[in-house]
């Protein structure tokens, strides 16, 4: 009884510490965040983007899908974006309005982007836990598994999968889902085994808490920082997959449209003069990558200063 | 060393194996397929498909004969849609081009960037530092199916330089740009990974001990600092390499350069199931291999690794 | 003339918070085949004075002053000429053997390659005076352990690599930065004797740099203390220890835990060490000083020589202090 009270003390000064220093650490990380020009540049620009991506609808004077027969093949002289027209971005081969277009493309691939994050997320922060948690034997065989893993390669795979079953929105999120905890998993491990041997986590143990509780209760919330950097840079990995994808035409199916999907259209028309097709879905592409790219370097200057 | 090769065999093989079953078993689901009646094939491609496997075989019969076929004979079976011809002459003739531009891409990248790297961290804070830092995360947002239209924009409707597609037997106008569109993503990467890793090493004590002993610069960075410095960068090579084969399906659709990508992405229009499971496989192979190369070379050239 | 003549030596470091100040002002003097303690806790900026005398600073240090050697100024060499004073006249050993040898090159190519570059024997003839020397540091087996890598060797064993490394060329300076300090006491101990061997045989002036007054008292003839980048005070070994001049002196004999003394505390010095880069304008030490007085936070004491050979750095009269 007289252990168990010891024990509880031990625990609750560690917690206490582990809060204080806790908190000073977030601010500091604020702190280094905001000072962080790039990142913060980065910050603003993604916000931008994400309200484009909601709002952008309400101001398009077309729905994405309505084809202008008139314009049908002609855009390359008559849909040429212009204010008046209402076709800010102008027009697409087939008729249709570009800056509808491109918000529902924006939409659609920032969509997938956080998806596959929040998989890898979940799926590799629970898998490497457990790994690093448990060690021994089930961690060899489980990183093994992922070693394995990733020396295939994945995106024939998810092809050959998309061809077989039929592509959808499903198939893709699955596909991507498949791939993108496998990095985050080592990650979270390599840091649990870190983690393991602290003094709370110890005296989580012998209090006699069970293993999955320790997992969720100390470890996880430990990783945080970790995996909100590598989730952040994983976001635009996730975008450029489903780009590539859809740049195949084996992705997102008409008449839904994602950024990779009107890239590759830009580029297929590129000899008709119509360039606009290219250019702004490129540059909503390119601008989002970048401001992910800045802030998930700026998120690990500043949770992780040691790190490069 | 011997020893730890094997080991790492003993992973690799099987992995190939899960991987060639997978395909088979995918194929045998698949809706359309030689095994399933739902869509009847020509008739000469049935022919074909019966006189290798046997349809009246059971599946496990089959499956055995297609793995063994590709294990033993690197035989993938004959193609789906066409009547004369097999996987393997689709592999046997884009291949060779995939290899071609693939290993300049390679050796560009490993090349290029390693200087580039380098060069970035010893002049580290000056302005060749900050280009070489503007140039990798300019290219890290530029993925390759990004980098080709823009290519041909450029040198072929711009400037008029380079054709904008096609291969004509390899010949170095037609390789360039493919070159520039699959490597430059990846010659950023390792020029960003052995950037910041000659930072580290530079700044490491043993780097300290060196310039105490009182040797030329020159031979602190290649003597001293370079193996170490390439360590990440080996390392870096695996998943690479992957994605350099994965995005040479872009470059062959980009550039109609006739590689195994083109064929493998008109196969997934057409529904070619053995042509799709045969390049997957293949490519499979060849990733596993490289890993395991890469892997040695490794070990190879850190000490501290036991095997 | 003294071997090594150092005059009013400073270092600074650009950061992104502003410039540190690590050495401030320092002047002193090495003759041959003395042996010279310079002893301070960390930051106190004697690892960076012996950094800045061979140019091994850190990118963004410079150092201003003068490091005479020999006559001739180090600070004001080009590289190419100072990379024949080091090593060849001025060797050096480092804190952590684990991680000052290179671990991917063998033992015998980094110590080849000294004898090579300087003394332009062959491959084998280097390594066969390699290996002499590493049987007189009492590398058990040498002959064949010289082609093994660094991590098949013990903390200890590195360290005397390190030293015979640092021997190669017969250097009439060896400079050794914390060389015990990574290790386990006993080792320490062999590690001493082996310094205190090396000095009586080839006559090599040593600096040792230390944080640890234990190992002091045998091992060098006069001691420099050193807190704040500044010289506080310096004398003949025996009078440092015997009557410092210094409060800062006397704080630190007082945290040397002893065996002869019978009290359970051990003494610490009040305070934090000082921030580097925001020095008080007067004796870095005032804050934390026991006898501070009005103008000690304000001007700087100068260096002052008194009793037998010794310097000091302080407000307060001798007298009060010892």
């Amino acid at each position: 009884m007289k252990l168990a009270s010891g024990d509880a003390k031990l625990l609750d000064e560690t917690a206490q510490l582990a809060s204080i220093r806790g908190r000073s650490l977030w601010a500091d990380a604020r702190g280094r965040f905001l000072r962080n020009r790039a990142a913060l540049l980065g910050l603003i620009v993604l916000v931008l983007v994400a309200i484009f991506a909601l709002f952008g609808g309400y101001f398009a004077k077309y729905e994405p899908d309505y084809v202008d027969f008139s314009l049908m093949g002609a855009n390359a002289y008559r849909g040429v974006p212009s204010f008046e027209s209402g076709h800010y971005f102008g027009v697409d081969f087939d008729g249709r309005d570009l800056f509808a277009r491109t918000v529902q493309g924006t939409g659609i691939s920032m969509l997938v982007g956080v998806v596959g994050a929040l998989v890898a997320v979940v799926v590799g922060t629970l898998y490497g836990a457990t790994a690093g948690y448990i060690g021994g034997r089930v961690d060899n065989i489980m990183m093994r598994t992922v070693d394995i893993l990733m020396s295939i390669p994945f995106m024939f795979v998810l092809i050959l999968m998309l061809v077989i079953f039929g592509r959808s929105m499903f198939m893709l999120f699955l596909g991507i889902g498949l791939i993108s905890w496998l990095d985050m998993s080592r990650i979270a491990r390599g840091q649990t085994l870190s983690i393991k041997n602290k003094e709370f986590v110890e005296a989580a143990v012998a209090t006699g808490v069970r293993p999955f509780t320790i997992i969720l209760r100390h470890v996880v919330p430990n990783l945080l920082g970790i995996v909100i950097v590598y989730s952040t840079l994983l976001v635009p990995q996730m975008i450029i997959f489903e780009s590539f994808i859809s740049y195949l035409g084996l992705g997102i199916q008409e008449p839904q449209t994602s950024l990779g999907a009107l890239i590759n259209q830009g580029a297929e028309q590129m000899n008709n003069g119509t360039l606009w097709m290219l250019a702004f879905p490129l540059f909503f592409f390119l601008v989002t990558l970048f401001a992910f790219f800045f802030v998930g370097d700026g998120l690990r200057d500043a949770l992780d200063p040691k790190d490069r | 060393m011997y020893v730890y090769i094997i080991k790492r065999l003993a992973v690799a093989i099987p992995t190939i194996l899960i991987l060639v079953v997978f395909s088979f078993v995918l194929m045998y689901w698949a809706p359309g397929g030689p095994f399933n009646s739902e869509r009847p094939l020509p008739a000469q491609v049935m022919a074909n498909i019966e006189a290798k496997y046997g349809l009246d075989q059971p599946v496990w019969k089959q499956m055995i004969d297609y793995v063994w076929g590709v294990v033993t004979r690197f035989d993938f079976g004959p193609s789906f849609q066409y009547t004369d011809r097999t996987v393997n002459d689709v592999i046997a003739q884009g291949f060779p081009v995939t290899l071609t531009y693939g290993f300049w891409s390679a050796i560009a990248a490993v090349l290029v960037g390693v200087t580039l790297g380098i060069a970035a961290a010893l002049k580290h804070n000056s302005w060749l530092d900050y280009i070489a830092v503007g140039i990798t995360i300019g290219a890290q947002a530029l993925p390759n199916f990004v980098m080709a239209p823009i290519l041909v924009l450029i040198f072929t409707l711009w400037l008029g330089w380079l054709p904008g597609g096609g291969w004509n037997g390899g010949q170095w106008q037609y390789v360039i740009m493919p070159v520039i569109a699959l490597s430059t993503s990846y010659m950023a990467s390792i020029a960003r990974i052995t950037r910041s890793s000659m930072l580290e090493v530079m700044n490491s004590n043993f780097i300290r001990t060196a310039r105490a002993k009182g040797l030329p610069m020159r031979r602190v960075v290649l003597r001293h600092a370079l193996k170490p410095t390439l360590l990440p960068v080996i390392s870096y090579l695996g998943p690479a390499v992957v994605g350099m084969i994965t995005g040479s399906v872009v470059v062959d659709i980009a550039f109609s350069t006739g590689g195994i990508g083109q064929f493998f992405v008109n196969s997934a229009f057409n529904r070619d199931y053995s042509v799709i499971m045969g390049i997957t496989i293949l490519v499979g192979m060849l990733t596993i291999t490289f890993n395991l190369l890469v892997d040695i070379l490794y070990a190879w050239i850190d000490p501290k690794i036991r095997y | 003339m003294p071997l090594l003549d150092i005059e009013n030596l400073n270092v600074t470091f650009k950061t992104g918070d502003g410039d540190v100040n690590a050495v401030n002002g320092v002047s002193f003097t090495v003759d041959k085949g003395e042996s010279l303690a310079i002893v301070g806790e960390s930051g106190s900026g004697k690892s960076q004075t012996a950094f800045a005398m061979m140019g091994l600073l850190a990118r963004n240090g410079r150092a201003t002053g003068t490091v005479r050697f020999d006559g001739t100024d180090l600070l004001s060499l080009s590289p190419r000429a100072l990379n024949k004073v080091r090593s060849r006249e001025v060797g050096m050993i480092f804190q952590d053997p684990m991680t000052s040898l290179n671990p991917y090159l063998k033992v015998s190519d980094q110590m080849a390659e000294v004898l090579q570059l300087h003394e332009g024997l062959s491959k084998k003839a280097a390594i066969n005076e390699a290996v002499k020397m590493l049987d007189a540091v009492r590398i058990p087996d040498a002959r064949a352990r010289v082609t093994m890598y660094p991590h098949e060797f013990s903390g200890g064993m590195r360290q005397r690599i390190m030293i015979a490394m640092a021997l190669l060329c017969r250097p009439r300076l060896l400079i050794a930065d914390e060389p015990t300090t990574a290790l386990d006491v006993t080792v320490q101990a062999q590690i001493m004797a082996l310094l205190a061997e090396i000095r009586r045989e080839f006559g090599t002036a040593i600096i040792l740099i230390t944080h640890d007054l234990g190992i002091v008292a045998d091992a060098c003839d006069r001691t420099l203390v050193m807190y704040g980048g500044q010289i506080m005070e310096e004398g003949a070994t025996t009078d440092v220890f015997a009557s410092p001049s210094h409060p800062y002196t006397h704080g630190l004999l007082a945290a040397v835990p002893r065996l002869d003394r019978d009290d359970d505390t051990l003494q610490t010095i009040a305070g934090e060490p000082p921030d580097m880069s925001h020095l008080p304008e007067g004796c870095p030490f005032t804050p934390r000083c026991p006898i501070a007085r009005p103008e000690c936070m304000g001007t700087k004491p100068g260096l002052v020589g008194f009793g037998d050979d010794r310097r000091r750095s302080c407000h307060a009269p001798v007298e009060e202090v010892v």
